[in-house]
């Protein structure tokens, strides 16, 4: 028997913000679920099975958070799983909710995924000094910018490339009620002079770092019958690979390509920029735009910036990426994948309002984390997949 | 001497934790001297109240003052405190049904040992001199007087409306987290330090692929096999990408703006990530040719700080073509 058909009717998010003091961690996870729940006009009686992920439990100082969370997201007397791998954990979080559908274990299941930034420190959690070592680390950009410096050695890229992702993602947010960023007024010139943090990505070209919950609904076949318009999951990928090997490709991550590659082959794509509407991949520095879209094979190597600079990654061009603002405008790190794989679900719908992409039948969703190690990845369609 | 070297190490933080509407209801309460429940669906008075309702899912907004007087429903006896427990002396944990509540809560209960504790007891919050809206605020409970339990009326449980949500409720609580672990390098990762101890840089083979990881890794990340065959590396390198921190955060060591680099050691198939100084940061440039250069001896430890950074040999650079392959 192959899979099960499965599909998001239901797609919740909060209001992103760097401080949600208003809410508890349950209060927020609350604040998406109760949207997805009317969005797919369902009750929390109604849902099978839960699955929740979040980022590493230093950020919020909860060591399984789960287990105090179970109440109120509605797991009493249900199945609960918690996933977890790094930054790409929305994404991956999703899948393993949608692979019960598609197993025919449930017929409906929540899965919500959030982080809380405001209680503690990101840059502290993720370079906490280990004793003989050397203490030189410096966050999440820190890890990055070199690869990225790397990545425009090797592509020869202008060095302008990551302020245009960064004021296309602003731009595209300011159409989004839910971002957390709304800077009106961002231009490739305003990104080129802020500061220089991690040399050689500006501050412009970070993101910011949010609380912020998102949820999502997805049913069976049956089930999705009641729904105008659901979003049917056409094929999903999860790859993995070693943080420290010798001669390991960061710029342009075997994980990755091979991720991607599986993804196309499942879904019966064999041109991606041709046959992919638009795309949510997560992109926490702006220069990791160019360095997916060659990761993912929509251009050859080397290629990625040149899509970039000619303006069709931006809505109404080939290829859309990041209508919702993206990483760069909202980042709830345990959320931001889940983001993605909602955003695409959104646009396949005809339901992402002001950030629509006319026409949208058929949208990627991408995440990653740790150091480029992790990836998750979903194609969603407007019609019901034949494979 | 022991086979892998140890540290100790300790993780803390103050996290500042978002009470919600309920929660902060509770701590709001404990500020004002009072201990406030949450009545459910189902009607049972839960203290603390919970966020949302086990049956019917919604938020809970049926609050009720309970007395501060309450029934031992079970307990466990503490006769070795550690760090950040209630007392520093032995104490019981107990589940307390406060009257007017329909489930019980914990916290410590100070007494002398454990034939000063009974299932069915009578108890009493002990409140802390100074309330700030935490669960701290209750000091911990305590046996009554003889006789006064009897004497101690019920308190009647007061009508809700007099615990809505007010102007100064509590919204936020800091806790801090503070965890000591005793870091364990691994045999490998001990070899690399003790050789640093010695003024050498030390890394292993790996028997199938024949890459040098440096620091050692136990087993090769690529194809699994368990390394064995030590090697000492240069001292001088290539800068294969580097990135000049500007950022100042929480828990730095080192005063930006300074250059995090890529080195890759003549010899090795892998980078380490080190400090580069002896050269402005502007100046630093993918293929620079760099030294490793040593603290004083007599400040040596089992450390990769023993390297105080690296400098530029002022040779040439290294061809793009000879280092590409490890970005």
């Amino acid at each position: 028997m192959g899979k099960q058909p499965a599909a998001v009717i239901g797609i919740g998010q909060t209001h992103h913000r760097a401080q949600r003091k208003d809410v508890s961690m349950a209060g927020l996870c609350r604040e998406a679920i109760d949207r997805a729940l009317l969005d797919a006009n369902l009750t929390l009686d109604d849902i099978d099975a839960i699955v929740v992920g979040k980022a590493p439990d230093l950020f919020e100082g909860v060591m399984m958070p789960e287990l105090f969370l179970a109440e109120a997201l509605g797991a009493a007397g249900k199945p609960l799983l918690r996933v977890h791998t790094a930054g790409s954990v929305g994404g991956s979080t999703a899948i393993v909710a949608s692979s019960l559908v598609q197993a025919g274990v449930h017929k409906r299941v929540l899965t919500v995924a959030y982080e809380k930034q405001s209680e503690s420190n990101a840059m502290w959690a993720l370079s906490v000094p280990l004793p003989f070592n050397m203490p030189v680390h410096a966050g999440a950009g820190g890890y990055f910018a070199p690869h990225v410096r790397s990545y425009i050695r090797r592509s020869q890229a202008p060095t302008h490339i990551g302020a245009i992702v960064a004021a296309k993602d602003r731009n595209n947010a300011l159409k989004n009620p839910y971002a957390h960023l709304h800077n009106e007024g961002t231009t490739v010139e305003s990104v080129l002079a802020s500061q220089m943090l991690w040399d050689p990505i500006r501050y412009d070209e970070t993101c910011p770092s949010s609380d912020g919950a998102c949820a999502l609904v997805i049913v069976d076949e049956d089930t999705a019958k009641s729904s105008p318009n659901p979003a049917w999951i056409h094929g999903t990928v999860m790859r993995s690979e070693a943080t420290s090997a010798a001669e390991r490709d960061q710029v342009n991550p075997q994980a990755g390509r091979d991720a991607a590659a599986a993804l196309w082959k499942q879904t019966g794509i064999t041109n991606p920029i041709e046959e992919i509407d638009c795309a949510e991949i997560y992109v926490p520095f702006s220069w990791f735009e160019p360095m997916w879209i060659e990761n993912l094979g929509f251009t050859a190597e080397g290629d990625g910036w040149k899509l970039t600079e000619s303006g069709e990654t931006a809505i109404g061009g080939k290829l859309p990426i990041n209508m919702s603002g993206g990483v760069l405008s909202s980042n709830p790190i345990g959320a931001s994948g889940m983001l993605r794989f909602g955003e695409a679900a959104l646009q396949v719908r005809g339901a992402a309002g002001e950030h629509q992409v006319d026409g949208a039948r058929r949208a990627l969703g991408h995440a990653y984390g740790g150091g480029s190690q992790f990836f998750a990845m979903w194609v969603v369609g407007s019609e019901k997949p034949t494979n | 001497m022991s086979r892998t070297l140890q540290a100790p190490v300790t993780v803390a933080f103050d996290y500042t934790r978002s009470t919600g509407p309920v929660i902060g209801r509770f701590f709001s309460g404990l500020r004002d001297g009072v201990v406030v429940g949450g009545r459910t669906s189902a009607g049972d008075v839960v203290v603390p109240p919970l966020e949302f309702d086990p049956v019917t899912h919604e938020a809970t907004t049926d609050f009720v003052e309970v007395s501060s007087v309450g029934t031992v429903t079970s307990w466990t006896w503490v006769p070795e405190p550690v760090k950040a427990q209630p007392f520093d002396r032995p104490f019981a944990f107990a589940l307390v049904t406060l009257d007017g509540a329909d489930v019980p809560m914990l916290h410590a209960l100070d007494v002398a040992s454990p034939e000063d504790v009974s299932t069915g007891m009578r108890v009493r919050v002990r409140w802390a001199p100074e309330r700030i809206g935490a669960i701290t605020d209750i000091e911990c409970f305590e046996p009554l007087a003889p006789g006064e339990a009897e004497a101690q009326p019920l308190v009647e449980v007061r009508a809700s409306a007099s615990l809505e949500t007010k102007e100064d409720d509590v919204t936020g609580v800091i806790t801090t987290v503070s965890l000591d672990y005793n870091y364990a390098a691994s045999p490998e990762e001990s070899l690399f330090y003790r050789g640093l101890n010695e003024g050498r840089i030390m890394g292993q083979v790996c028997p199938t692929c024949q890459k040098v990881y440096v620091p050692p890794r136990s087993a090769c990340p690529a194809d699994g096999t368990p390394t064995a065959e030590e090697v000492e590396l240069s001292q001088t390198g290539t800068i294969t990408t580097f990135c000049i921190v500007n950022v100042p955060f929480l828990g730095q060591k080192i005063t930006p703006p300074y250059v995090s680099a890529y080195v890759l050691l003549d010899g090795a198939d892998i980078a380490v990530l080190h400090l580069i100084l002896g050269v402005p940061a502007d100046e630093v440039r993918m293929g620079m040719r760099v030294k490793a250069v040593w603290k004083p001896k007599d400040e040596w430890a089992y450390s990769l700080e023993n390297i105080d950074h690296f400098a530029p040999t002022g040779d040439p650079d290294a061809d793009f073509d000879t280092y590409k392959q490890h970005l």
